[in-house]
């Protein structure tokens, strides 16, 4: 079974903002937490409250959809794939993606597309985050 | 810098508006944190001068491995204090130091006065001086929230410094905040902002730096993070009741200093412990950016806003130990609502928790003892145990109400030079006291410890290891506090949060330093350690300071501690011992 990533619990999170390191760590070799797949941010400075935008697994991706190179396919469970030797980096997907969980690389000019690898859930200290099983 | 073979600083010049930026391989010997910024300090400031001149600089610093490994999260702030007249070190976490590494600055130096307020807006590619008329005179969270507004599209990549109204009016121990619940809070920093027309600092940063060898770096990260998180681990208690755990315990042993360290233990302890405040007020626990033990913990009451009717506010306070013992225990306060409310109080005119509430613990007992009056000094009533007069105190500090609070906001040991008091004034060497009554460990830690904190050797541990019924000795006191001090001025250099000392042993630094491509020895950290103190000693030493002036209050004699009754004369030979091995350190460096 395919696993996608939830956050339905970050009610719970205390802001460390490791799952945004580890992410661009582990994915784009590189300490700047903008290159990461998910975004944890706050609501009315430190002291409202921590929200999540991630990609939300869709199973008809309109940003696939969008995606003129067809560099983005569906992946099993939701979510999509991208091809980086196709994709031309004209940053339509990121347009269509309503949440904004597609963000863009400004050094390798292509999106940033969470594969819902799940090492952000290893890291987070407070069990916010989840990998879900889904049907394929 | 990480990943280069230099210190990159930016000096910012208030009065001429203009910046400069030098790469600076002569600092990596001093490896970041601590000791570039003392080695800053040194080369800038202007002993000649008072503490609170144009000319004097505020150095700020992020160390060796900040925000790349976990519990690395503090950056270093050095000025000279206008509260001691000396050595002036303070830290804070929050999310400065993720900012100002990936905006790509290891150290600022800000010198001069800008010629109307100002707040700065430090990026990678520019510096602004942004005028701060319109938030002169506002609280620093009101402040924060303008700048928030007006500073747009840097959500979650930046920071906020600031100042309160204490800190303009040049209270001598108006703290710094940064992003809400984190503060450079001891010895004044936010008064030397305060007297250069400075508001805050903005810093915004999230700059690409690619990962060098990854995979080596990644094993040593995880392996880190494991440590700091397992449960049952050596940090599991800052993340679960948070240093408020110590009230108890250290009430039972009668080291917990309350009413003005009249006593060691305190008959409310139960009341205002962390157990208290976890079951009455936590809602919430947070982190510093890169930290995930998560120790800041939130707590929320309620009160009415109107006279008649239900009409409530909530507000959400951080607590920790020492504001418990400053803003309670210290007062004879036992309702932990009410210490909640009087933290706030502090928090919103910008004052450092600890020292108000040693001088209002003074400005107690001398009304008590008819050296001041309500009628000319304090305007309101002072009593022990009733929170209602301190919360209107803390505004008249803030606002320098009157001659009298004038001097109270100029520390203990100034206004009882004043007014009288002295032996019953708690600090040491013009800082007021922490809250650890636990031994020579601890009193004699702050006298020796190069800015009078407990934080420098943290004394009050080898008061804990102590038994209590062999006597002490001098020569073996001197010795450990001495070793500690200097170690942590490698620790500070990183710059890591204490409460990770644990889990940071040598053989992790050592690995996590080799992981990002910095061949380092056990010998090469303890010779940048004993460099680092070298340093401040000289910067002491510069500053006229002198150790066979240090005085320290009857009381500390009298009530006994959690090690029984201490002797003056013994106290002054462990002091006298330290000094005589720093001798040895500074004919070696």
């Amino acid at each position: 079974m395919a696993k996608v990533l939830k956050t339905e619990e970050m009610n719970k999170c205390i802001g460390c903002f490791t799952c945004m390191l580890v992410c661009a760590g582990v994915n784009r070799k590189n300490h700047s937490i903008s290159k990461s797949c998910i975004s944890v941010k706050t609501s009315g400075g430190i002291s409202g409250r921590f929200v999540s935008v991630v990609c939300q697994a869709c199973r008809e991706p309109q940003c696939a959809e969008v995606c003129p190179s067809d560099a983005l396919t569906q992946r099993k469970g939701g979510g999509v794939t991208l091809d980086k030797t196709v994709c031309i980096g004209c940053r339509r997907c990121e347009e269509a993606c309503i949440v904004e969980a597609i963000k863009y690389d400004e050094d390798e000019r292509k999106p940033i597309i969470c594969h819902h690898c799940g090492v952000c859930v290893r890291f987070c200290p407070h069990g916010c985050l989840e990998m879900q099983e889904v049907s394929d | 810098m990480i990943y280069k073979d230099y210190i990159r600083v930016l000096y910012i010049d208030l009065t001429r508006e203009k910046i400069r930026i030098e790469e600076r391989k002569d600092l990596t010997q001093y490896m970041g944190g601590v000791g570039v910024a003392s080695k800053l300090l040194e080369e800038n400031m202007r002993p000649e001068l008072a503490p609170l001149a144009p000319e004097q600089p505020i150095v700020f610093a992020i160390g060796a491995l900040s925000t790349i490994y976990p519990v690395i999260t503090k950056t270093v702030a050095m000025f000279i204090s206008p509260l001691t007249g000396e050595l002036g070190e303070s830290y804070a976490g929050g999310r400065m130091a993720l900012t100002m590494f990936k905006a790509g600055y290891d150290a600022f130096v800000i010198t001069g006065s800008a010629r109307r307020p100002t707040y700065l807006t430090i990026a990678e590619n520019n510096v602004l001086f942004r005028n701060a008329r319109a938030i002169w005179g506002t609280e620093q969270d009101s402040a924060a929230s303008v700048i928030r507004n007006y500073e747009k599209g840097q959500s979650g990549k930046r920071s906020i410094v600031r100042i309160g109204v204490a800190g303009e009016n040049q209270v001598s121990f108006a703290c710094v905040t940064v992003d809400t619940y984190r503060h450079f809070g001891r010895m004044g920093l936010g008064t030397v902002f305060g007297s250069k027309f400075l508001k805050a600092l903005n810093i915004v940063g999230d700059r690409s730096i690619p990962i060098e060898n990854f995979k080596e770096y990644f094993k040593v990260y995880r392996e880190i993070y494991d440590k700091a998180t397992a449960i049952g681990g050596p940090m599991a208690k800052y993340h679960d009741t948070g240093t408020p755990i110590n009230v108890e315990p250290l009430s039972v042993s009668g080291g917990l200093p309350t009413l003005n360290l009249r006593q060691g233990s305190f008959e409310n302890a139960e009341d205002v412990s962390g157990e208290a405040f976890a079951k009455r007020h936590l809602t919430r626990k947070m982190s510093c950016t890169g930290c995930p033990v998560g120790c800041i913990h939130i707590g929320q009451f309620r009160r009415p806003f109107a006279d008649h009717g239900h009409e409530y506010e909530v507000l959400s306070v951080g607590y920790d130990y020492e504001l418990i013992f400053a803003l309670g225990t210290f007062l004879g306060i036992g309702n932990s609502k009410d210490i909640l409310e009087l933290i706030d109080e502090v928090e919103i005119c910008g004052l450092d928790a600890m020292s108000t509430g040693v001088v209002l613990g003074w400005a107690t007992e001398a009304l008590e003892k008819g050296l001041i009056n309500v009628e000319h000094h304090t305007i309101v009533p002072l009593r022990f145990g009733e929170p209602e007069g301190y919360r209107k105190a803390v505004h008249h500090i803030s606002n320098r109400k009157n001659s009298f609070y004038t001097a109270l906001g100029k520390g203990v040991r100034y206004v009882s030079s004043e007014y009288g008091g002295a032996d019953f004034a708690m600090h040491i060497d013009g800082n007021e006291m922490s809250g650890y009554h636990t031994g020579y460990g601890s009193l004699i830690g702050m006298a020796v410890g190069a800015r009078h904190s407990h934080l420098c050797n943290g004394g009050y541990a080898l008061d804990q290891a102590m038994n209590k019924d062999e006597p002490i000795n001098p020569a073996l006191m001197a010795e450990a506090l001495l070793k500690e001090e200097i170690e942590r001025c490698m620790l500070n250099s990183l710059v890591m949060c204490l409460f990770a000392r644990k889990v940071y042993d040598r053989p992790t630094i050592l690995k996590a330093f080799a992981a990002i491509g910095v061949e380092m020895t056990d010998d090469e950290l303890t010779a940048v350690a004993r460099r680092n103190y070298a340093t401040k000693l000289r910067i002491k030493k510069a500053l006229d300071y002198n150790w066979e002036k240090i005085q320290l209050p009857k009381r500390f004699f009298e009530t006994p501690s959690s090690n029984g009754k201490l002797d003056e004369a013994t106290a002054h030979e462990v002091i006298k011992e330290y000094h005589l091995r720093l001798a040895e350190l500074e004919a070696e460096t």
